[in-house]
């Protein structure tokens, strides 16, 4: 079973749900940080446009941590294979499969995740 | 085998005292006697060619052989004189090879007269020695030309100096190396070349010495011989043309030459390898007609009818050859002839083909140079700057000639060709140049659609072809969109040809091939001109400034922070984002997501006390693996992101850079403190070299290797900075080199005298690739892109040298440890933190 099997978001099971995971000032800029939110990994990501996006923490290709990948505005690059992702729909600029993306924001200092 | 011959001198494929061979007494004897006079490579061969075709039942065979020794590859004389092979690794036949097959050697006697009325052999030991059949295979001798005071009163040389035709030269030729420091070599030829390589490598100073207008006149035109030239002196041996040498200085031993125009060259040992003279005098002596060497005819018969010769002493229909093939050619057809194996053997003369044993420059030649018939095909391809000459010669649709120097990779194809005869290509440029690799050969449109063409991505020849029926218009997108090319990058050509190919012509030239990274529309030249002007110091200023709408582009984001760095060094303003996250970690990501750690072990050198530390670390936190890598240190593989900054701080040790496009490690060998071979201290050197160039960052991985003389243990010539110790202090500096997905030997940038010129050269030449290479351009490829004739003149360029050692100085200083940096606060906050929280790390398999 690989890392993306056993842990990619079903998001069926259950209704979304807003969540605290943390300080945005954790998140240095362009770069991204993991969270566990609900019991799923979860990566954000803060840009230097102040925009904020997450999705999930391993990559669809072969579960590199795609937290540890570099970003612009349109693209998501794990650290791994680099595979980009876009981060308008989460699709993968080769064709690959997509990434989950989730609704992230901020809220008085606090990162508010809803997955 | 050591057996001792007379006085101490050592009997090469000796046989131990005290072993005889037993002899059927002469009068019992029913087989023919063939006797042989000469125990070299003709002789010997005949002897195996006869024993190979059964004759040992049909002929009692002797043979009589001046040297003491058993027979050996006198080809290799020259890698033995160079110290690359050992006098045991060079025998042929030892001396019980002789007597186990029945063979009687008599060795150290020198035949002096042959009675063919009589058939009879006479040597200078007083034996008489009958025959039914003789065959003469005495070789040939160095020639040295008349000069005043080359000989003593007895007619024997001059202390100092030697031919180069056997191994008692050879070895009195070694045991001078170590005494001597300066030699001439007289002689252009491929003996010459070989003797004056060989010398420089036991660290002498070497000058050459020749009385024809270019090098290798007998082999190569004068175009080629001018290039060869220019090799053989960028090894650091200087080379005389045209001029012949009057007189050999020294009452006592030799102590220089002088030349017809007077000037006096000094020297301490004199080699003469200005020609060969065949043996003829047995022959003269004996009444056979001798011309140049021993007249024979197609079957290698003299005048008399009992009487053959074989080898460099025979000429035949003409022609007296200098190379072993022609000598085993006659072996076989006249043992076909003896035996009756095929009473009508005949021998019709040879294609020569021969290659210089030369480190550093690759020469083959094969037929003739040049057309000699109206209708002859000719082509040549001449690089002077890069030192190549290649060029071919084709008569009705055959190769007759091949001339390749400085680039001998197609010598496999030539040489069947030109053997054989097979059949050429229609193109017949394709003879000399590869004008496409790999696959490609075979034709892009022949390819079968299924066949893979990126094997590190696994994109097919369909899947490059779907791409660009989807619309992908450049090779760049289609690149993009299959990740074909870019892996290794191997493929690439290829790729671009599929693509060619697939869109009809319909190709768009990528602008962006020139760009220094893709985000931002500038070549690297202008790219750093804007940078300094504008005072742009991080990242994403420079995106701000210079990229399209000031949008920032991740891929472009690793090359921009390591150009930065190069520009500003310690006033560079670094932004974590804009790193990879092997430098935001200063490790290696690996297939799970862990780390690996490298620690600096410089030149490979450790100790007792670094090993149990190392030790101590992997056993603490249970590393999952612990290697020994390619990089002759030690790596602690499958490590959590987490644990590295305790790890780090547990081994005390600074990074060893195994992750950044940066000087990585220099390699080195034991060098002069141990190996009986060093010729100096690579070990320090290496130590040095990595001190002072530790961590600085480029477009690519930088790797070096320091080794103390021409035997490579640590492969210096395949690094992208190379070097070798050649002896009394001077040191060959070689750039360009690989062994990795390509594989290149490294160019000789210049020879120098001290460690500290290696230094100071490295350092520019660092400077120089660092400021001009492209994003990820390993040596390997920026080397032969700039062309090393424009590296050594900004080398030789006073004040752009000045600017290289500011510039490398400027990245030395900004130097730090990242590890000792960061273990003792994080340079951003959860610089350590998984990035795979729920995911229990390693999944790499533990050993
Ligand atoms: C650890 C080591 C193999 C080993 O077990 O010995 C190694 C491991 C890797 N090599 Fe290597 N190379 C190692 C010595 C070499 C050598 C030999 C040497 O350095 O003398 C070569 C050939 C020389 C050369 O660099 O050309 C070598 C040629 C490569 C290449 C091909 C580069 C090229 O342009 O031809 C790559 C791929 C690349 O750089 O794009 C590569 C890439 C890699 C990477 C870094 C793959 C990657 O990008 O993640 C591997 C990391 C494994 C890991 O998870 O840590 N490694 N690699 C060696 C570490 C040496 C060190 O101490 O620093
Ligand atoms: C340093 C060196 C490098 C070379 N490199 C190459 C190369 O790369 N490629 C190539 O093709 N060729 C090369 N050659 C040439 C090659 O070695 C000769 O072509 C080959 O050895 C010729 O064989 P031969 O038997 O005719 O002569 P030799 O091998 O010289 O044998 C003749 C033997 O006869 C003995 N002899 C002579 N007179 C008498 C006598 N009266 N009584 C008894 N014994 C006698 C001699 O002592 C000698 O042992 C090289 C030669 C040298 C010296
Ligand atoms: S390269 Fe180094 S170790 Fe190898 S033989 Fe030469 S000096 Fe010795
Ligand atoms: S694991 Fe992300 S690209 Fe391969």
């Amino acid at each position: 079973m690989s890392l993306t099997d056993e842990l990619a978001p079903t998001g069926t099971e259950r209704t979304p749900t807003e969540h605290t995971v943390g300080r945005l000032d954790e998140i240095p800029m362009g770069e991204g940080r993991a969270y566990v939110v609900g019991g799923v990994q979860v990566a954000v990501f803060r840009l230097r446009d102040g925009s904020l996006h997450a999705t999930q923490a391993a990559c669809p290709h072969a579960g590199g941590p795609l937290a540890d990948g570099q970003t612009d505005v349109d693209v998501l690059v794990c650290p791994l294979h680099l595979y980009a992702y876009r981060w308008s729909d989460g699709s993968a600029i080769s064709g690959a499969a997509p990434i989950r993306l989730f609704p992230v924001r901020e809220q008085d200092g606090d990162l508010v995740v809803t997955v | 085998m050591a057996g001792m011959g007379g006085g101490n001198l050592r009997v090469l494929g000796g046989r131990p005292e005290g072993v005889t061979s037993l002899h059927v007494d002469d009068d019992l004897e029913t087989r023919s006697r063939i006797v042989v006079v000469g125990n070299g490579m003709a002789g010997a061969r005949f002897v195996e060619e006869v024993l190979d075709r059964g004759g040992d039942g049909q002929f009692c065979i002797t043979v009589l052989g001046d040297e003491p020794h058993g027979n050996y590859n006198r080809i290799m004389l020259s890698p033995v004189l160079a110290g690359e092979s050992h006098e045991d690794e060079i025998v042929l036949n030892s001396h019980d090879w002789y007597a186990d097959n029945g063979v009687t050697l008599r060795a150290g006697v020198r035949a002096e007269r042959i009675d063919t009325a009589a058939k009879q052999v006479h040597a200078d030991d007083g034996s008489v020695t009958p025959y039914d059949h003789l065959v003469l295979a005495t070789g040939s001798y160095s020639f040295v030309p008349p000069m005043n005071g080359v000989r003593r009163d007895d007619g024997s040389l001059l202390p100092g100096v030697y031919g180069f035709r056997t191994i008692d030269e050879t070895r009195a030729m070694l045991e001078a190396t170590g005494r001597c420091r300066r030699a001439v070599v007289m002689g252009g030829g491929l003996l010459g070349l070989e003797a004056a390589r060989a010398l420089q490598g036991h660290g002498l100073q070497v000058e050459l010495v020749h009385a024809m207008p270019w090098l290798m006149n007998a082999q190569l035109d004068a175009e080629a011989g001018a290039i060869l030239k220019r090799s053989v002196e960028s090894l650091g041996i200087t080379v005389h043309l045209d001029v012949l040498a009057s007189e050999v200085l020294g009452a006592e031993h030799v102590e220089g030459v002088v030349l017809k125009d007077g000037r006096r060259l000094d020297c301490d040992l004199l080699v003469v390898a200005a020609g060969v003279r065949p043996h003829t005098d047995v022959a003269v002596r004996s009444g056979l007609e001798v011309e140049r060497a021993i007249v024979v005819d197609d079957q290698l018969r003299t005048d008399d009818p009992d009487v053959y010769a074989i080898g460099e002493c025979a000429q035949h229909r003409g022609s007296v050859y200098g190379l072993v093939a022609p000598a085993w050619e006659h072996a076989k057809v006249l043992a076909d002839v003896l035996t009756g194996t095929d009473p009508d053997a005949e021998y019709t003369g040879s294609r020569t083909a021969t290659k210089l044993k030369v480190a550093g420059v690759d020469v083959a030649v094969m037929g003739v140079s040049t057309p000699e018939r109206d209708d002859d095909e000719f082509l040549v391809i001449s690089e002077p700057k890069r030192g190549v000459h290649l060029s071919v010669v084709i008569r009705d649709d055959k190769l007759v000639g091949a001339t390749l120097l400085g680039d001998t990779r197609k010598v496999a194809f030539l040489t069947q060709a030109f053997d054989r005869g097979a059949p050429l290509p229609e193109e017949r440029i394709r003879l000399l140049v590869d004008l496409s690799d790999g696959a490609a050969e075979v034709g892009v449109a022949e390819m079968p659609a299924d066949s893979q063409v990126c094997n590190c991505n696994g994109v097919s020849k369909g899947d490059i072809c779907g791409a660009v029926a989807d619309g992908c218009g450049s090779v760049g997108a289609v690149m993009d969109r299959t990740r074909a090319g870019k892996g290794c990058g191997s493929c690439k050509s290829l790729v671009k040809q599929i693509v060619e190919w697939a869109a009809d012509g319909e190709v768009t030239e990528d602008a962006s091939a020139s760009w220094y990274v893709p985000g931002i529309p500038l070549a690297k030249p202008e790219l750093m001109a804007a940078i300094r002007e504008q005072d742009l110091r991080s990242v994403s200023a420079v995106f701000a400034a210079l990229a399209p709408g000031g949008k920032e582009d991740a891929k472009s984001k690793m090359g921009l922070t390591s150009l930065l760095k190069l520009i500003w060094g310690a006033d560079f303003v670094p932004q974590k984002d804009g790193e990879f996250i092997n430098d935001r970690v200063h490790a290696n990501i690996q297939r799970d997501g862990t780390f690996s750690v490298v620690p600096q072990m410089k030149g490979g050198v450790t100790t007792p006390a670094q090993l149990r530390r190392i030790a101590d670390v992997a056993e603490k936190y249970e590393v999952p693996m612990v290697k020994v890598t390619g990089g002759q240190r030690i790596d602690l593989l499958g490590v959590r992101k987490e644990d590295l900054p305790a790890m780090w701080s547990d081994l005390g040790m600074p990074s060893g850079y195994a992750y950044g496009k940066s000087m990585r490690t220099v390699k080195t060998c034991v060098g002069s403190d141990f190996c009986r071979f060093g010729l100096d201290d690579s070990t320090q050197l290496g130590i040095d070299l990595e001190t002072r160039f530790q961590g600085i960052e480029s477009p690519a991985k930088i790797k070096m290797a320091v080794v103390g003389c021409p035997r490579n243990c640590a492969e210096a010539y395949v690094k992208d900075v190379g070097v070798v110790a050649v002896g009394s202090g001077k040191w060959e500096v070689y750039v360009g080199g690989a062994a990795g997905a390509t594989v290149r030997k490294g160019d000789l940038l210049a020879t120098v005298s001290s460690a500290q010129e290696v230094m100071t050269l490295t350092g520019r030449f660092l400077q120089y690739y660092r400021e001009n290479a492209n994003w990820l351009e390993r040596t390997y490829d920026f080397v032969p892109r700039v062309g090393l004739e424009a590296i050594r003149a900004v080398l030789a360029d006073d004040a752009a040298c000045a600017d290289l050692d500011a510039g490398i100085q400027r990245s030395i200083d900004a130097y730090t440890d990242p590890w000792g940096q960061d273990l003792a606060e994080p340079a951003t906050p959860g610089q350590f933190r998984p990035s795979l929280p729920l995911i229990d790390l390693p999944k790499v398999p533990v050993r």
